[in-house]
């Protein structure tokens, strides 16, 4: 199944939107990723994983209230879902225990 | 600018909406958002253009598959389900209108019969040449002679050395093949069967480079020996009959062919045709001919080169090869200079006119007016069905608010009225199909010419295009009207029809009457001055009289055999020879040399060879001098005869005739004194200017023509008696004789067809307009006969209903004469007529006769409905109230 394996852009906007926790809509969490990762983050690439992970089931997403903001349209917020929740921890502690096993890991040389 | 100032900026309106027609409805709101976020973010930061630039872009760039909504099938399945109920409310409301419904399906049928019509013609064209397996690499070398005089001509022939050059100097040329026309003789077979034949010289690359099958003998070798000849199918059938032609020997003159090939006949759509393929190399062989060296660079009148490219050739190195070649080949011409160029085989059929065409050619714009014809004519019946659906909206309008009320949404109405105009024009498709088959035989009995450029015969695709117009066509004409009933609103047209702006389109409806008549007076002018143009070229005084003189083609005979025949025929009157008849468009010149003043003048004149008959026979004028005096019987001329351009071009005797006489020039190196001077005559057609023009003395040209003066009126019998004297010194060649007049005519044919099909389609136009008017008349009168009658009760009289009722129209008419008559004024002063050096004025009377035809026929239309309607008995009509 696809369902659960997690790209890395795709762990990226998870996290961003478990990290903007009630705030988390499309404009907002391209704004964060570009603060936290310092890549630019395009609407349409956003829009596209958003839509792939509420198929996959990992995220939850419901309409806001209508503002006189952005021409009136209404806002659609996402939360990451139960099955998300365990995707980021699986992938958090696959990491972990890659690194535990590395022996005598430092930067100096490699950077 | 004080509204947009108060406005904040949007986004671009047609991006919004693109982005709402394909995006799913559930991402649609808030991707909407997204995109106004952003495009006010970005207001603010980099300015108004480039935030719009960027909303487009995005509104383009989300057009991805999980975005895109997926097609309605329930709105498509509605649209099936009521495809019955549809069909079922068409027929009843074509049956109840019977009028409109005739108008609609009679003019829509008509127009397009013009329109398969032209479809036909056109897909015949297009379809030239398809069968070359190599079509999309073959190329034909064309020729632009400049001469000294700076005259630029441009032939779509070219010399053998261009084709020679391009083979040995230009790499990246797959294959070239030479091509020669002329060869015209007699076939004999075993002494016994003679046939006149025409065959083409072609080398062996030939049938490398064109697809032209061989049933027998080897393609590779059929043509590289000298003296080998290819036939066709049907010409060894000719030849040889039943029995086997490959290896079989042919004598033209007196010299023996041998057929090593036999092809599959020509298709028809092929602009090289031939009976016969000759070696080139059998022509390379003999002496050179009458006009000069074969190999000459500047031979450029009877040959042809096609060459083949690789895929993706460089056309702009060939090009530079090209460019070599004639540089380096100028050089030995005297003044003169020949460049050369490649066309592609798929524009051979349209390309723009070139001298010595090879087959057939149909200039380009020629094919432009066939489609605006037809174009125009379908659009004006299209306007028709639009015009009068649109006047019944107030009908149909209750059937409309009782779908939206059932649940109907705007687009299934829209659905609806598009399928009922695609009905009618089906069914007008059906009729206009039996109209085609009509007129397909009239349009190619026009011109015999027509038949053998294209068949028009049918075929599934061309079946596919006539079903493809009639959706078009029925598309085109229902858009409008459907559009307006979909957005009738439910609720008014359930509670009160009348209420309902019927009169709001009015304008609309006004235009297209007044352009449908516009397009009517253009066209009746039109034919009624080129008819008079026409009229004009057959009856112009040529300067010399073409009366009762029949042109008899001597075809390689002794005129002065036939001569001493036809003299004993008592209807012939006299007998004159010469080279060619002239005013019938041929041209043959050569340089005139004089030397007055001391200095040396030379340039082109217009020659014909005649004896001393032909100018007493055709009446030319002599101003001074005489006739031919001195008459050799070969060769040893000394007289010549000029007309008064001649004088004026060379200042001969400052313009005197009767000093010019006995003045010397010089033609073709031969010094001749000039006997006689001739008032000015037409030696070219219509379109050309009188221009320097001599006679030379021949009493013998077999090639040429005997001019035969008739006394009798009894034309058949005379003709009948000269068929017999024929008969008895040429028994293979039918005799090919005709009146001067007729030839002048089938000169000036191409203007007679023109006359006729613009005279057909403007019958067709003005029948479509009038239909369409009556149409509307009928409807205005009928909805306003309630006020016509409250006018009739309060004491207004007929005449004066009358007034009122057709002032509208009239109104109408008006305004599309005074926009017809100046542009078809214009378009004819400025740009026809001024292409023909002698022309008829154009008459203030054809602009009137046009005007007051169409008027009559509008006034019959509009008088006859609006006295019906004067003349209702007021009672009759207020009581059923």
């Amino acid at each position: 199944m696809k369902g659960t394996n997690l790209g890395e852009f795709e762990e990226l906007v998870l996290l961003t939107i478990a990290a903007l926790v009630n705030d988390a809509y499309s404009v907002a969490i391209c704004d964060e990723l570009e603060k936290y990762t310092g890549r630019v983050a395009k609407l349409g690439v956003v829009h596209a994983v958003l839509n792939r992970l509420e198929e996959k089931g990992l995220v939850k997403s419901r309409m806001g209230e209508a503002t006189s903001e952005r021409g009136g349209k209404r806002k659609r917020f996402y939360e990451v879902s139960h099955a998300g929740k365990v995707a980021l921890t699986r992938s958090k502690e696959v990491r972990e225990a890659l690194w535990r096993v590395i022996p005598g890991f430092n930067l100096e040389g490699s950077v | 600018m004080k509204t947009s100032a108060q406005k904040p900026p949007q986004p671009p309106r047609w991006a919004r909406t693109l982005l709402r027609w394909y995006c799913r409805r559930d991402l649609l709101e808030d991707l909407e958002g997204d995109m106004n976020e952003y495009f006010e973010r970005n207001l603010k930061t980099k300015g108004i253009r480039h935030a719009r630039w960027i909303y487009m872009l995005d509104a383009l760039k989300f057009f991805r598959p999980y975005t895109i909504r997926k097609p309605e099938f329930i709105n498509l399945f509605i649209h099936w389900l009521m495809l019955g109920s549809y069909l079922k409310t068409s027929r009843r409301s074509l049956v109840r209108n019977k009028l409109f419904s005739a108008i609609n399906i009679i003019g829509l049928a008509v127009s397009m019969s013009v329109g398969l019509l032209v479809i036909a013609f056109l897909t015949d064209l297009f379809s030239y040449d398809l069968f070359h397996e190599k079509r999309h690499r073959i190329y034909r070398l064309l020729t632009r002679h400049e001469s000294a005089e700076h005259n630029i001509m441009n032939f779509a022939s070219t010399s053998l050395k261009a084709g020679y050059k391009i083979r040995e100097t230009i790499p990246g040329v797959e294959d070239v093949t030479l091509i020669r026309r002329g060869f015209y003789s007699d076939a004999k077979v075993n002494d016994e069967t003679i046939i006149p034949l025409e065959a083409t010289w072609a080398d062996p690359s030939f049938l490398k480079i064109f697809t032209f099958p061989m049933l027998k003998g080897n393609p590779a070798t059929a043509l590289k020996e000298p003296y080998s000849l290819v036939v066709t199918e049907k010409t060894a059938h000719k030849l040889f009959g039943e029995t086997e032609a490959l290896g079989k020997t042919v004598r033209f003159d007196t010299v023996n062919y041998t057929v090593t090939g036999v092809l599959k006949d020509i298709p028809k759509l092929s602009h090289i045709r031939f009976e016969a393929l000759v070696s080139l190399s059998s022509m390379l062989g003999q002496k050179a001919d009458s006009d000069g060296g074969v190999m000459d660079w500047n031979n450029i009148y009877q040959n042809y080169v096609y060459l083949t490219l690789p895929e993706n050739a460089n056309l702009a190195a060939i090009q530079a090869g090209l460019d070599r070649i004639s540089t380096a080949e100028n050089a030995t011409l005297d003044r003169q200079k020949i460049d050369l160029s490649l066309q592609p085989m798929d524009k051979i059929v349209f390309s723009e006119r070139l001298s010595n065409e090879i087959g057939v050619n149909i200039p380009q714009p020629v094919a432009w007016i066939l489609i605006g014809l037809a174009f125009v004519v379908i659009l004006s019946a299209c306007f028709n069905y639009t015009n009068l659906s649109i006047a019944r909206s107030m009908r149909r309008s209750r059937e409309v608010g009782i779908r939206k009320v059932i649940g109907a949404l705007k687009n299934h109405v829209l659905g609806q009225f598009m399928a009922e105009s695609v009905i009618i024009s089906v069914m007008a498709l059906v009729f206009s199909f039996l109209l085609f088959l009509i007129l397909r035989s009239q349009f190619m009995a026009l011109a015999p010419q027509l038949a053998d450029i294209v068949s028009l015969e049918l075929s599934p695709m061309l079946i596919l295009y006539f079903l493809l117009l009639a959706l078009v066509v029925g598309l085109g004409a229902g858009f409008l009207p459907a559009l307006f009933y979909s957005r009738i609103q439910a609720i008014q047209a359930m509670k009160d029809a009348s209420s309902l702006k019927v009169f709001r389109h009015v304008n609309m409806r006004k235009t297209l009457i007044v352009v449908q008549y516009t397009f009517s007076l253009i066209f009746i002018t039109t034919t009624l001055i080129g008819y008079k143009q026409y009229r004009g070229f057959l009856s112009f005084d040529l300067g010399f009289t073409t009366e009762n003189i029949l042109n008899i083609r001597m075809q390689g005979n002794k005129s002065s055999l036939l001569k001493k025949e036809l003299a004993e025929i008592p209807a012939v009157s006299q007998i004159a020879t010469s080279r060619m008849i002239t005013s019938l468009g041929s041209l043959y010149g050569t340089q005139l040399k004089y030397k007055g003043h001391g200095v040396q003048d030379s340039a082109m004149v217009w020659l014909n060879f005649v004896d001393e008959n032909y100018i007493p026979l055709h009446k030319h004028r002599f101003l001074a001098g005489t006739n031919f005096k001195n008459r050799p019987t070969s060769g040893n001329e000394t007289e010549v005869i000029v007309n008064e351009q001649v004088l004026k071009r060379f200042h001969i005797a400052e313009r005197n005739p009767a000093e010019a006489v006995g003045k010397q020039v010089v033609l073709d190196n031969k010094p001749l004194t000039i006997v006689g001077v001739l008032k000015d005559f037409h030696y070219g057609t219509m379109d050309h200017k009188i221009e320097p023009t001599v006679f030379r003395y021949s009493s013998e040209e077999t090639g040429g023509n005997l001019n035969v003066g008739i006394k009798s009126e009894d034309y058949p019998a005379a003709l009948s008696s000269i068929e017999a004297a024929w008969q008895k010194i040429d028994k293979i060649h039918p005799l090919k004789a005709a009146f001067y007049d007729d030839q002048i005519e089938e000169a000036y044919k191409q203007f007679e067809v023109m006359v006729k099909v613009i005279g057909f389609i403007t019958f067709l136009a003005i029948c479509i307009a009038s239909m369409g008017l009556f149409g509307m008349v009928v409807f205005t009168t009928e909805t306003r006969l309630k006020e016509i009658s409250i006018r009739k009760v309060l004491g207004a009289t007929e005449s004066g209903l009358i007034f009122h009722l057709s002032k509208g129209f009239l109104l109408l008419l008006l305004i599309a004469t005074l926009v017809a008559l100046p542009v078809t004024y214009i378009f004819f002063d400025q740009y026809v007529l001024t292409k023909f050096e002698y022309h008829q004025p154009i008459g203030v009377i054809e602009l009137v006769i046009s005007v007051l035809v169409v008027m009559a026929l509008a006034f019959l239309l509009i008088g006859s409905q609006t006295l019906k309607a004067a003349r209702s008995n007021p009672a009759k009509v207020l009581k059923s109230e």
